[in-house]
């Protein structure tokens, strides 16, 4: 079991949870995960590890609701406990120096491009970072990212939130821009991240993207997060789950992450329609 | 009719027919993953024991991996001594429940049986669990006594069948044994591998606990090398030594064209989904699985035949077994084979999977195959298959599920220097289950790469031995 410390809703359906897990904490480095259970008949998700503090030994993980599990996780409070917490998972990210890198966030995707923007900042480079959101209560972390960043855009998807557009729009006028950026950095919904490779590519400039493929085990044990990088099969669990953008294949992964969206319905219409489940839970 | 075996004579108890397991009748159990078999009950068990011809060289003994004393043990069940029995059993292997359901008892002790020479083999398995289930449901359980306790500190890594038994051997002996597991619950493949219908959770849970009377601290959700290096635990935790049995659990895929496809698993997935995550209980459990009208699962081994009962019991109408090879050098057990079979399973033996087809929502719609022919043997001494001349065929499935082997996960290997691996990956170990580094043991499929419940228990015990000779010799 692991306790909840803090919980905090950072915007709506966006909760940032520190959890107790010592072991983690002293082992986690930027661009790691953890898989959690929230209850004894939960699934098991993977979740991007945001932050650690060694000396209380937690981790920090910020999670948007929108399955089962986010919702039913949403409902915990500080001092209740989860199920299952286990990692860290996952290669940390390869942290380089003396660069002009851009780092792209769409969503909650921002919340696991934070700590990889901060150590990529406290290595030296030179940081821009675009943050997009669909509206201006959706962006989240705006303080944090502009602290360890250069240069600093939002984007929001119907403009009321600084410049109405997607990351896209921004990032191409950098690109034009000969501000020479060299690396690109993009995590957040896979459309975005597909639209970033794309639009990179051209530009010949090298574009890591952080895949959350559906995983059981997140161990490499059960292959289900298979994911197709230049024709070869890989697991995002143990070999990502950071890829290089350009060889993603992304129509695929749409595809396979759409696998069980019937059941994901069923599971969430149940969980919302029946609040006498979750009691049953012992989660009220 | 009541049978009083204690009057009987030797020549008359060699007359007694081997006793057979009460079973689900195939038609319920195919739709439910209630155990197939209900063992013997305490008559027949009786019958049984008597059968038993009191050897002088009870080879049946050296036919065991683990050398359990057979010939005691049965002449224990004879004066209905059963946890007199139990207990002897125990002495040499600690989890009796688990091996009597999923050992291959014919290819080892009961192969050797002197009674199987001329009548058929005394059903040693089927006594092993009789006695191991009257405990549990008498609740006549009692941890051994530890003589002496040692302070030495063992970490014992994986918590499979390899795992659980050198965690109890090392308890027994006194050590401080952690056991670390990295999913949420123990039992390794015992727990997300085998199925429910073979092998119930109620009894895995309580060996667990047994483990656990003993001493031993488990740790799960604890992935060794992630969570922490095995460097760390002996230079930082303080483990004296350590046991590594974590197993092969990296899924094999053929490498055919579409194995992208929604509705393609691994065997390992796929049970994983079921057994541990219960994904048969959806939406009471929240993991999915998605099982359509006709199944395919490819591969000949225990794992194939698990999956493809599993596929049957979640509602598939045609679940089809798909081997390159013939019946005959089918890996798995003559039993699970049998019970296949009669559960409705469709046998498409000598045939090859080329293709996985699509549909134009990138999910699974069939399977195409190329029929095989038996050439000459290959380096396994089994006859290598080929193709024949026979055009392909496709057939209509929802479902590929592969079981086509695994190899051993390579996170501890990469994350410890020093510890040689060899073929897939498979850790180094010696006779005593000694790797290239001093403190480290290593004992299952992940130094076998792929083996039975049994043979990774003998290793866990062997390394347990050497472990505690190891640190004895350590002292002086």
């Amino acid at each position: 079991m692991y306790r909840i410390i803090q919980k905090e809703i950072l915007a709506p359906t966006i909760t940032k949870y520190v959890i107790e897990a010592p072991y983690v904490a002293r082992k986690r480095k930027a661009g790691n995960f953890v898989i959690i259970r929230v209850e004894e008949t939960g699934e098991r998700i993977p979740l991007t590890l945001v932050d650690s503090n060694l000396k209380e030994g937690t981790v920090t993980l910020i999670v948007q609701a929108i399955g089962k599990t986010t919702k039913a996780l949403a409902l915990k409070n500080a001092g209740e406990y989860i199920m299952d917490l286990m990692g860290p998972l996952g290669n940390p990210t390869p942290i380089e120096m003396g660069k002009t890198i851009a780092c792209i966030g769409g969503g909650v995707g921002t919340a696991e491009l934070y700590p990889i923007t901060k150590a990529l900042k406290e290595a030296g480079n030179t940081i821009y970072t675009i943050v997009g959101a669909r509206s201006k209560e959706l962006v989240i972390l705006e303080k944090e990212m502009q602290q360890v960043s250069d240069t600093f855009y939002i984007t929001t998807d119907d403009g009321s939130y600084k410049r109405k557009g997607f990351v896209t729009d921004q990032l191409k006028e950098l690109l034009d821009a000969n501000l020479g950026i060299n690396m690109v950095y993009a995590i957040g919904p896979l459309p975005m991240m597909r639209a970033v490779s794309n639009l990179t590519k051209p530009y010949n400039v090298r574009t890591m993207v952080s895949l959350n493929a559906v995983m059981v085990d997140g161990t490499g044990m059960c292959g289900g997060c298979r994911v197709s990088i230049n024709g070869q099969m890989k697991f995002a669990c143990v070999d990502g789950p950071e890829f290089e953008g350009h060889e993603v294949d992304f129509d695929e992964m749409l595809l396979r992450n759409r696998s069980y969206v019937e059941m994901e319905k069923i599971s969430v219409d149940r969980f919302t329609k029946e609040p006498h489940v979750c009691k049953r839970e012992g989660m009220a | 009719m009541k049978t009083n075996v204690n009057k009987m004579k030797p020549s008359e108890r060699m007359k007694i027919p081997r006793q057979s397991s009460l079973e689900q009748k195939p038609d319920e159990r195919r739709r439910n993953f209630t155990e197939v078999s209900f063992g013997v009950d305490e008559e027949r068990a009786l019958l049984e024991a008597a059968r038993c011809l009191e050897c002088q060289n009870p080879v049946c003994q050296e036919g065991c991996p683990v050398n359990i004393d057979i010939r005691s043990f049965v002449q224990l069940v004879y004066q209905k001594d059963y946890v007199g029995a139990v207990n002897k059993i125990r002495e040499s292997n600690f989890l009796p429940a688990i091996c009597g359901r999923v050992c291959p008892q014919e290819e080892q002790c009961e192969q050797v049986c002197t009674l199987g020479k001329k009548h058929d083999p005394v059903a040693i398995g089927k006594l092993e669990r009789f006695v191991a289930d009257y405990e549990l449901k008498h609740n006549l359980f009692s941890p051994p006594v530890i003589e002496e306790h040692r302070s030495e500190k063992i970490a014992v890594v994986g918590s499979g069948p390899a795992g659980l038994t050198c965690a109890a051997e090392l308890a027994k002996l006194g050590y401080q044994v952690t056991l670390f597991e990295a999913l949420h619950a123990v039992g390794g493949v015992l727990r997300y591998g085998i199925p429910e219908f073979r092998l119930p959770r109620t009894i895995l849970d309580l060996e667990a606990e047994r483990i656990k009377a003993l001493g031993v601290k488990i740790e799960t959700n604890f992935l060794v090398g992630r969570t922490a290096t095995i460097d760390e635990f002996l230079e930082e935790w303080g483990f004296n030594a350590i046991f590594l049995g974590t197993g092969a659990g990296t899924p094999q895929f053929m490498g055919i064209p579409g194995e992208s496809l929604n509705g393609v698993y691994s065997a390992n997935e796929f049970l994983t989904r079921v057994n541990l995550m219960k994904a048969y209980k959806f939406p009471e459990y929240d993991t999915p699985i998605k099982v359509g009208k006709s199944v395919a699962v490819i591969g000949g081994g225990n794992t194939a035949m698990d999956a493809v009962r599993t596929s049957k019991r979640l509602g598939a109408e045609h679940a089809y077994l798909i081997y390159r090879r013939s019946r005959t050098e089918m890996p798995a057990r003559v039993e699970e084979v049998h019970h296949a079979e009669e559960e409705g399973i469709e046998f498409m033996m000598l045939t090859n999977p080329t293709r996985i087809l699509g549909d134009q929502n990138g999910s699974v719609c069939g399977i195409e195959c190329q029929k095989m022919e038996l050439g000459d043997p290959d380096e396994s001494g089994r006859r290598k298959p080929v193709p024949s001349s026979e055009p392909k065929f496709v057939v209509d499935v929802q479902n590929v599920i592969e079981a086509v082997g695994q190899s051993p996960n390579p996170i501890i290997q990469s994350t410890t220097p020093g510890l040689k691996t060899g073929r897939k990956g498979v850790v180094l170990a010696d006779d005593v289950q000694r790797t290239s580094r001093e403190r480290i043991f290593a004992g299952g499929d992940l130094s076998r790469g792929g083996a039975t419940v049994i043979l990774a228990m003998r290793d866990g015990k062997i390394a347990a031995n050497e472990i505690h000779q190891y640190l004895q010799k350590k002292k002086q």
